[in-house]
């Protein structure tokens, strides 16, 4: 028998992945990091800036604004979507043909195409023609998104949660039927309340499960493009122009590239920062449960 | 505490069930006891899970009554009948701390705080809990756990029965002892009614004062481990208990006695006055513990080849052959065995006859 | 073939799951692997198999050093405590996944699969998927699987742990007749001393990653090497109790006078430590010279035929395994009987130092 060590090669095996993420996210990352620092004046025509085109966009107030406005908005898709999710995924039923037919319902939606998607509710919130923008304002509230800013956040809210919120109700779902039929045995013995089955087994049994979603809704929320772009395409006024949106006017709209790149860099090390917390909250307390 | 009725008791899992083989629970009648210890004993898919869920509520039966202390309760939930469950995987709420864990079942029925305390306190004392009433339960180990999860059970002074459903599956060989200890104590001190569900014949022996023993959907006996050691009601207890089980024999009924392929065989006095039916197929069985085999040709002993001896340190399994039929036969560790040829004595006191697999008087 | 560990080890972590240990498994043979929960049995195992490389020392298979070879050069067979099967193959299919590997030709692979079958009694399940078998049945397929294999080394990790009590005893005794016939080495991991006993072989001690014993089991029981291997190697645990021996015999616990004749006559004076089985201790005085102990009732235990009588005393916490079935209530005072015939004594190392003789036994059958 021969006395190869024990398979080495299979570092050859991992190679591919290293030249797919080098060409994919090392590659353009670092152009954008070359552009970050300095003015490109024209083809082969570049000058090195330094930091300046940071502190530009950090003392930016449309920047301050539309970050204010991305914080805000994020954080009411959370309050919704999460307890919307978990209440909904409380409420599904558990076997039959029923939960199938429900988790096909429920998941519709997240087949949807983004932009579809703002075109479905541009078309439905429309106060002319659209089914629920002239039904709203046939119930005598005022009603045009295009025009009132408040109306437009409201529909972009909305049409997120209808969006995404199907995300959370099938990990809540999921993680709902993972706990073992004894749990609620035990609880009914105990003569627990539904509110302590739910308080001291479900939420804590679903722990997991919703800080992935959180976490997801935060990061794709803290994202969010193509919808308010279809839709109000930012406005009116400045009113629903989020983080991406902001960058894609600054760097297709006025062509600056080096505020855009600097821009993304900042807006990059944003979402690594937060979801790194996330991470080293998931790992902390799964290393607390083994213990 | 609470007397334990099942009146034409059966379950069937299917809604239209058509024959015998749709029922997980065969029709059956019986009274447990107040205060009595119960094991229910069966291999996997016997039923006794089903039924021990019946007695807790969890489950509604198809036909029949449940009945504690004479009160219908068939209909009743379970948090409404006084009982508490231990399962086969701990069950402890994650985020409460041990003391919070064990008050829990109070605090759900509003009992008062001080009232709690001093419950929690006096249980947490009987199961060695004490020092861990203040941590997370989270962490603990299994058998803490169950202990806990038996705790929650304790407290409450209400409680007519504690049922366990394999509870010792994930404890270690080493600590099962401890628990069975923990908990025939508390058994002796309060005498509450206890129900415990479980496939080991050992842990039901041991635990139980009397024992149940199901196969199929149905209760095949219902005894003392001692009557179900050394009279079992059917083949299938005589077989189930005991290990190895018991020894059967296909034999004819003849003047007084068993034949075994011509051989003849004695029985007991009491058994001869029942005269087996007619027609159908009878056998002899008898305890490998209680069968005797010899060097020498004592009267009425059966000569028998020795096919094989098992050396198990405390004993030995001596496997003989008498004709086409094998027999076990377990010896003390310092008995002689005697080599390829011996002689079998049936001990008529100890030789049972069983007819289509009933026990015959 | 013949496997040989030579001062093999294994560290994870920083932390030793296997000290150094040395074992050599015959050809043919069937060595039992015994020990406790996290003793290192598995570790062991997955040494064998080459599953996991050791931190030190050699494998050698026939004398070739085997150590970096990966398990699938190797020519094993696993079985585990979960039952393992492909669950979109039927039996058979199972059954012949080693062999369609191996490119067998198909008559051939046919011919062995219902051989297979045929000893574990599966012959009539071939057609049926693993999820519509009892978890009997499915282990029963697991290691028809590993029987039809051939390998040299077939190991199997307390492959009966998850079955109901009664399938355990049954599948224990079938196993053990194929083993016999089975050329390869068998290693046979558990934690129950009487499964130990019940296959036979040869028995390897483990506590905490080393070796505590190794030899023939039936003998390894008899003359345990220490007082730990009496402790896990005993069903109930070996009965302890601290004594001197002096001038004029032994001094058990608190007083307990017992004569230091036969085996227990050339000790050298001084402190011992020493052991009694349950069923060697009664509650009854069963010979003369059986010297009472005074004690009570901790818990008495009803298995049918036997009696579990838990006595403490001062100095003393044993177990009394009384046939028959005793009522004994508890705090109840009873008295258990030792004979000094049957006392292991160990020394203050906790090694064996007297073992009780063992009878001759053998009566002619004329």
């Amino acid at each position: 028998m021969d006395k190869r060590p024990y398979d080495n090669k299979a570092w050859l095996l991992v190679l591919p992945v290293f030249l797919i993420v080098a060409i994919s996210a090392i590659i353009p990352l670092m152009t954008v990091v070359n552009y970050s620092v300095q003015d490109v004046l024209g083809p082969f025509q570049r000058v090195f800036v330094g930091t300046e085109w940071f502190e530009q966009v950090l003392n930016d107030d449309r920047l301050h604004g539309a970050f204010l406005r991305q914080l805000i908005f994020s954080g009411c898709v959370l309050l919704i979507q999460i307890p919307l999710g978990i209440a909904v995924a409380l409420t599904m039923p558990v076997k039959g043909w029923q939960s199938s037919l429900c988790l096909v319902l429920v998941a519709l939606p997240l087949l949807i195409p983004w932009n579809v998607v703002g075109t479905i509710w541009q078309l439905y919130a429309r106060p002319d023609i659209g089914l629920a923008g002239v039904a709203v304002n046939s119930l005598g509230i005022p009603y045009n998104y295009t025009s009132s800013a408040f109306d437009a956040w409201l529909t972009v809210l909305i049409m997120d949660v209808w969006h995404w919120t199907p995300l959370v109700i099938l990990l809540c779902y999921a993680g709902l039927r993972s706990i073992p039929e004894a749990f609620y045995q035990a609880a009914k013995i105990d003569g627990a309340s539904a509110w302590a089955v739910f308080r001291y087994i479900q939420l804590p049994k679903m722990r997991r499960v919703l800080t992935i979603a959180i976490l997801l809704r935060f990061m794709d929320s803290f994202m969010i493009y193509t919808e308010p772009f279809v839709l109000t395409g930012g406005g009116p006024g400045n009113a629903t122009t989020f983080l991406s949106q902001f960058l894609a006017q600054i760097a297709v709209g006025q062509f600056d590239l080096g505020p855009a790149a600097a821009f993304s860099l900042i807006y990059f090390l944003v979402i690594l920062l937060l979801s790194w917390i996330f991470y080293t909250y998931i790992t902390h307390t799964d290393r607390e449960d083994a213990r | 505490m609470a007397r334990i009725e099942l009146r034409g008791l059966a379950h069937s899992y299917s809604t239209h069930p058509k024959g015998d083989a749709d029922y997980a629970l065969k029709r059956m009648d019986h009274v447990w006891h107040d205060g009595g210890a119960y094991a229910l004993l069966g291999p996997s898919g016997c039923g006794k899970t089903t039924l021990l869920n019946i007695i807790s509520g969890l489950v509604i039966p198809s036909e029949g009554q449940v009945l504690f202390d004479g009160l219908d309760v068939t209909r009743l939930p379970p948090q409404q009948r006084n009982i508490a469950q231990v399962f086969q995987f701990p069950v402890i709420y994650d985020t409460m701390s041990v003391f919070d864990n064990l008050a829990f079942p109070l605090r759900n029925r509003r009992v008062a705080e001080t009232e709690v305390r001093a419950r929690v306190e006096e249980v947490a004392d009987m199961l060695e809990l004490t020092g861990e009433l203040g941590r997370r339960a989270r962490g603990l180990t299994a058998d803490a756990k169950q202990k806990i999860s038996l705790g929650r059970g304790l407290v409450r002074s209400d409680v007519a029965a504690i049922l366990f459903d394999e509870p010792l599956t994930v404890i270690d060989p080493q600590l099962k002892w401890l628990l069975r200890r923990k908990l025939k104590q508390i058994h002796e001190r309060f005498q509450l009614s206890l129900i415990y569900v479980t496939h080991d014949q050992n842990e039901a022996l041991t635990f139980a004062q009397q024992v149940v023993v199901m196969s199929e959907g149905s209760v095949m006996q219902l005894g003392t481990p001692q009557e179900l050691f050394e009279r079992p009601a059917h083949t299938f207890v005589g077989y189930f208990i005991g290990s190895p089980g018991m020894n059967f024999l296909p034999c004819r009924y003849e003047g007084g006695a068993a034949m075994v392929d011509n051989q003849r065989i004695p029985l007991a006095k009491s058994v001869l006055d029942h005269a087996p039916h007619r027609g159908v197929p009878l056998e002899i069985g008898i305890r490998p513990e209680h069968l005797r085999i010899g060097a020498n040709p004592v009267n009425g002993a059966l000569p028998a080849e020795i096919a094989m001896v098992e050396d198990l340190g405390n004993f030995k399994i001596v496997t003989a052959r008498l004709g086409r039929h094998m027999l076990k036969a377990k010896l003390p560790e310092d008995d002689a065995v005697p080599g390829d040829h011996g002689w079998l004595t049936f001990p008529p006191d100890r030789t049972r006859l069983y007819a289509d697999g009933r026990l015959v008087a | 073939m013949t496997l040989v560990l030579d001062r093999i080890s294994r560290v994870v972590g920083g932390e030793t799951h296997l000290h150094e240990l040395s074992l050599t498994l015959e050809p043919g043979s069937l060595n039992v692997l015994f020990g406790p929960t996290l003793a290192g049995k598995t570790s062991l195992m997955r040494l064998m198999a080459g599953l996991d490389r050791p931190s030190g020392g050699r494998v050698l298979w026939d004398g070739k050093d085997v150590t970096g070879v990966s398990v699938r050069r190797r020519q094993v067979a696993m079985v585990y405590q979960q039952f393992v099967n492909y669950p979109s193959f039927t039996v058979y299919d199972n059954i012949a996944s080693p062999l369609k590997l191996a490119g067998l030709p198909k008559a051939e692979i046919d011919r062995k699969v219902r051989e297979a079958a045929g000893i574990m009694h599966i012959d009539g399940l071939l057609k049926r998927l693993p999820a519509e078998l009892s978890g009997g049945q499915q282990q029963r397929t697991a290691i028809g699987r590993a029987l039809v294999k051939e390998a040299g080394l077939l190991l199997l990790d307390e492959p009966l742990v998850n079955l109901d009590y009664k399938l355990r005893e049954e599948l224990r005794s079938e196993m053990r007749e194929i083993f016999k016939r089975h050329r390869s080495i068998v290693v046979y991991a558990t934690t129950e001393p009487l499964e130990a006993l019940m296959l036979g072989g040869t028995i390897t001690v483990l506590h905490e990653g080393r070796v505590l014993q190794s030899g023939p089991t039936v003998q390894v029981y008899h003359n345990p090497s220490s007082l730990r291997v009496g402790q896990v190697f005993s069903d109930p645990p070996l009965n302890q109790v601290d004594g001197v021996v002096d001038g004029s015999g032994v001094l058990l616990a608190d007083g307990i006078r017992v004569p230091a004749a036969g085996h227990l006559a050339d000790l050298a004076h001084g402190r011992y430590r020493f052991g009694i089985r349950a069923n060697h201790l009664s509650v009854f005085r069963a010979h003369d010279d059986d010297i009472p102990v005074p004690g009570t009732v901790e818990l008495a235990e009803i298995s049918g035929s036997e009696t579990f009588i838990h006595v403490h005393g001062p100095g003393i916490a044993w177990v009394v395994q009384q046939d028959g079935v005793h009522t004994l209530r508890i705090g109840e005072p009873v008295t258990a009987y030792v004979n000094a015939r049957r006392l292991f004594a160990f020394g203050a190392d906790g090694g064996l130092v007297a073992a009780p003789p063992r009878p001759r036994l053998g009566m002619a059958a004329e």
